[in-house]
């Protein structure tokens, strides 16, 4: 080998190891300044509505403690996660970040998310002030992967012009009643707010279901494998369980019986024309359509209230609690967020102390002052539903499961979360389409989604 | 190609081990140092960027890795796995279905528009409008025509609902979502395949066309004699080119995934890599399944290779 070679090989081998120690270096953002002390405590959140808030509390968690700076870095919720698992990959993840139920179970089996228990235990954190069952979603094995952080339940938000035009008052939208028979009193309402171009309702004889100008309901079915704004709610309050045990469970039951009436039942509102079709509705999502003024109704998690009762919405709506089902009850999926922290990084402890902090009543009071979502502590969410008040919004519907014995349920927490989805979704899509039955394509998906788990 | 250029770099470095240090005049070492020196920049990027990567994966693809914890040798388990995974094939079926769609429209429509060209009008400013669509983002170009072609909300739909014509699911409706996103592409990308068999045509010699109309061809069939004919290596090129860069179509996939899309009908071969590997973390499947679309572009390739070594004759 002469030396020209040798020197090119030299040098790449060089530039190869220089880009190999850049990826390797490092390990949890957080910057020390060696001199005074002082820790930069870097925060990952996906929410930009609630951005404003958490900077609130990083100032007063700063004013606290002078020597923790807290940097917040937000992400679309798109790119989130997979930027989160590349930098978790690279170890370079942030301290703390805003958790998810649907992703922390990989984390955790992973071991990237820092147990808290021993810092709860030790600081003696009151976990009772807690919406009830958040805490526990956290929870694995005995280790506790995160603090709650807020919550979200499942209202019906309808458009109050286009209710007064039918007749409908609305106290009646606070008492409806459904069933997968003939869907019940929420079924009337639907048919009354569908319209057809010569103004027709759903009711009449004459109405034209290929020529609909407002549809009474808009379903999700990009809901994944959970359903939480629609089918999943109904299909509880219809008697459905999800699976053999939550959080943690490994045997889905989408086969049951009872989940498939619920699919029909909205199958059957899309061939009478009081819903759109699948292959004719807008991609561009529901608040879209609800504001274009062609939905009538439809289900809305309590992270739209800014959406459909902010300033900003087009047309005057207003929310109506989820229907009574079969059983007697109702009920909607209550879902809850946490702050993790990085099993990796070098300032546990300054970690920790600023998850506490997001965890407390100090925080959490600032969250709700903002009226954006509900905090997971039971008095700071009422302190948001006031605030919310003075805005002239009436948010019972959402407020209210939460004070009811079995008002709510908690969403599925386990193993595999993100491949459930896409199959139980890709099946109740391909019933919707008329290309399978309900109990046939939800067999189908069952026994694949539960060979994932063995 | 990259081969080739590979020997002959090994075939011009071979003498420079006689050569002694330190004469200026000696030009064939100087040119060896100089390309020695103009080459590591590339052959570095090369490595760094591509042959590690596919060394790395190709080792990833013989484990369980997930990205959070260590990989763990599975052997071929990851390949005997895509093998029988139905959703994999029937990625591959959806990206052959694209191309053949996208190919054939784009090739078409970009010969016509090549032929008008080159025969009516030497316009600068037109050749510029045609390049327009090529120069937005693909995903722009994904996001635009989403909401142009939306099924309630969309312009298009609106005008075909004013005209009694009923309305198309373009993007939702599993029929028309894949002939929507060839068609969204032919559109993005017809402009540059038109110039560039425009450039080809310009190649032909003009007396050809002279003495053609003066033996009494119309155009039709100059076009059909002349211009098919001259432009095949040329053609050759560019289908071969374009057929590879469809098999790589994910974009616009990716932005008409999103919310309650077509599903499973527009999932191509890209997009269950990326959904393999980064939405349920199956690093070391979706590297099996990368390889597999690798072998699939290396036949393309040496289809390619045979292509255009049958066509220079033709040149000659």
């Amino acid at each position: 080998m002469n030396t020209t070679k040798r020197a090119g090989t030299a040098l790449l081998s060089l530039a190869l190891a220089g880009t190999l120690a850049a990826c390797g270096s490092g390990g949890g953002q957080a910057q020390d300044d060696a001199a005074g002390g002082n820790v930069t405590i870097d925060y990952w959140l996906w929410d930009d509505n609630q951005q404003a808030s958490y900077q609130a509390c990083a100032d007063a968690f700063h004013t606290a403690n002078p020597n923790i700076t807290v940097k917040i870095t937000q992400t679309a919720w798109d790119q989130y996660w997979q930027n989160l698992t590349t930098q978790l990959a690279a170890g370079q993840a942030p301290d703390v970040w805003t958790d998810h139920v649907s992703y922390y179970p990989q984390f955790v089996s992973s071991g990237q998310i820092l147990d808290i228990q021993p810092y709860v235990t030790r600081d003696k954190v009151d976990l009772t002030q807690y919406q009830d069952g958040l805490p526990d979603l956290w929870v694995k094995d005995g280790k506790r992967f995160g603090l709650p952080k807020d919550w979200d339940t499942e209202a019906l938000v309808y458009n109050s012009a286009m209710l007064a035009d039918q007749g409908i008052k609305p106290d009646e939208m606070a008492n409806l009643t459904w069933n997968p028979a003939d869907g019940g009193t929420l079924q009337q309402v639907i048919a009354k707010l569908t319209v057809d171009e010569k103004g027709h309702n759903g009711l009449d004889p004459a109405f034209d279901k290929n020529h609909v100008k407002v549809y009474g309901f808009l379903p999700e079915w990009a809901d994944g494998s959970q359903g939480q704004n629609g089918w999943g709610d109904l299909a509880v309050a219809n008697g459905w369980t999800y699976l053999d045990k939550n959080p943690w469970g490994t045997h889905y039951k989408y086969d049951d019986p009872k989940l498939a009436e619920t699919i029909d039942w909205f199958k059957q509102l899309i061939d009478k024309g009081y819903a759109p079709k699948f292959d004719k509705q807008s991609t561009l999502g529901r608040d879209a359509v609800m504001t274009a003024g062609k939905g009538a109704m439809t289900f809305a998690g309590s992270w739209t209230i800014n959406t459909y009762l902010g300033p900003d919405a087009k047309q005057k709506f207003a929310l109506a609690p989820v229907p009574v089902g079969p059983a007697g009850t109702r009920t909607t999926a209550i879902n809850g967020l946490s702050d993790a922290i990085f099993a990796g990084t070098p300032h546990k402890e300054e970690a920790w102390k600023w998850v506490k902090f997001l965890g407390s009543a100090d925080c959490q009071n600032i969250v709700a002052g903002n009226a954006v979502v509900f905090p997971a502590i039971k008095t700071a969410s009422g302190k948001a539903a006031a605030a919310h008040q003075a805005k002239g919004r009436d948010v019972h519907a959402y407020l209210d499961p939460t004070k009811t014995p079995g008002g709510t349920f908690l969403l599925p927490i386990t193993d595999h979360g993100n491949e459930v989805s896409q199959i139980v979704q890709d099946a109740i899509q391909s019933v919707i389409l008329g290309q399978a039955g309900a109990a046939d394509a939800l067999k189908k998906a069952n026994d694949q989604v539960n060979a994932l788990f063995t | 190609m990259k081969t080739m250029r590979a020997e002959e770099r090994s075939q011009v470095a071979e003498p420079s081990d006689t050569g002694a240090p330190g004469r200026e005049r000696a030009r064939p070492r100087d040119d060896r140092r100089a390309a020695w020196l103009f080459l590591i920049p590339a052959l570095t990027g090369f490595v760094v960027f591509f042959g590690y990567p596919t060394v790395r994966g190709f080792w990833y693809s013989l484990t369980d890795y997930n990205l959070l914890s260590a990989p763990a040798f599975v052997g071929g388990d990851n390949y005997a796995q895509l093998v029988r995974d139905p959703q994999f094939w029937h990625s591959l079926a959806v990206t052959v279905y694209y191309v053949v769609l996208n190919i054939g429209s784009q090739m078409l429509l970009a010969l016509v528009l090549a032929a008008l060209m080159h025969r009516l009008t030497r316009s600068v400013m037109l050749r510029a409008m045609l390049l327009l669509p090529w120069l937005v983002p693909n995903v722009t170009v994904g996001l635009i025509w989403i909401w142009l072609l939306d099924a309630d909300l969309g312009f298009v739909n609106h005008l075909l609902k004013a005209l009694d014509l009923g309305t198309v699911g373009f993007f939702v409706s599993p029929d028309w979502a894949m002939p929507t996103i060839a068609m969204v592409n032919t559109w993005a990308y017809t402009g540059y395949t038109a110039l560039l068999l425009y450039a080809g045509m310009l190649q032909i010699p003009g007396h050809l066309y002279e003495s053609a109309a003066l033996d009494g061809a119309g155009e039709l069939r100059m076009f059909r004699s002349i211009t098919l004919p001259m432009l095949r290596p040329v053609l050759a090129l560019v289908l071969v080119v374009s057929l590879i860069g469809s098999f790589q179509i994910f974009d616009t996939v990716a932005v008409a995934s999103k919310g309650s899309g077509a599903g499973s009908a527009i999932r191509v071969i890209y997009y269950f890599i990326y959904q393999q590997a980064f939405q349920y973390f199956h690093m070391g499947y979706a590297s099996a399944a990368a390889l597999a679309l690798a072998l699939v572009l290396g036949v393309l390739t040496v289809v390619q290779m045979r292509l255009l070594r049958a066509s220079r004759s033709d040149l000659a």
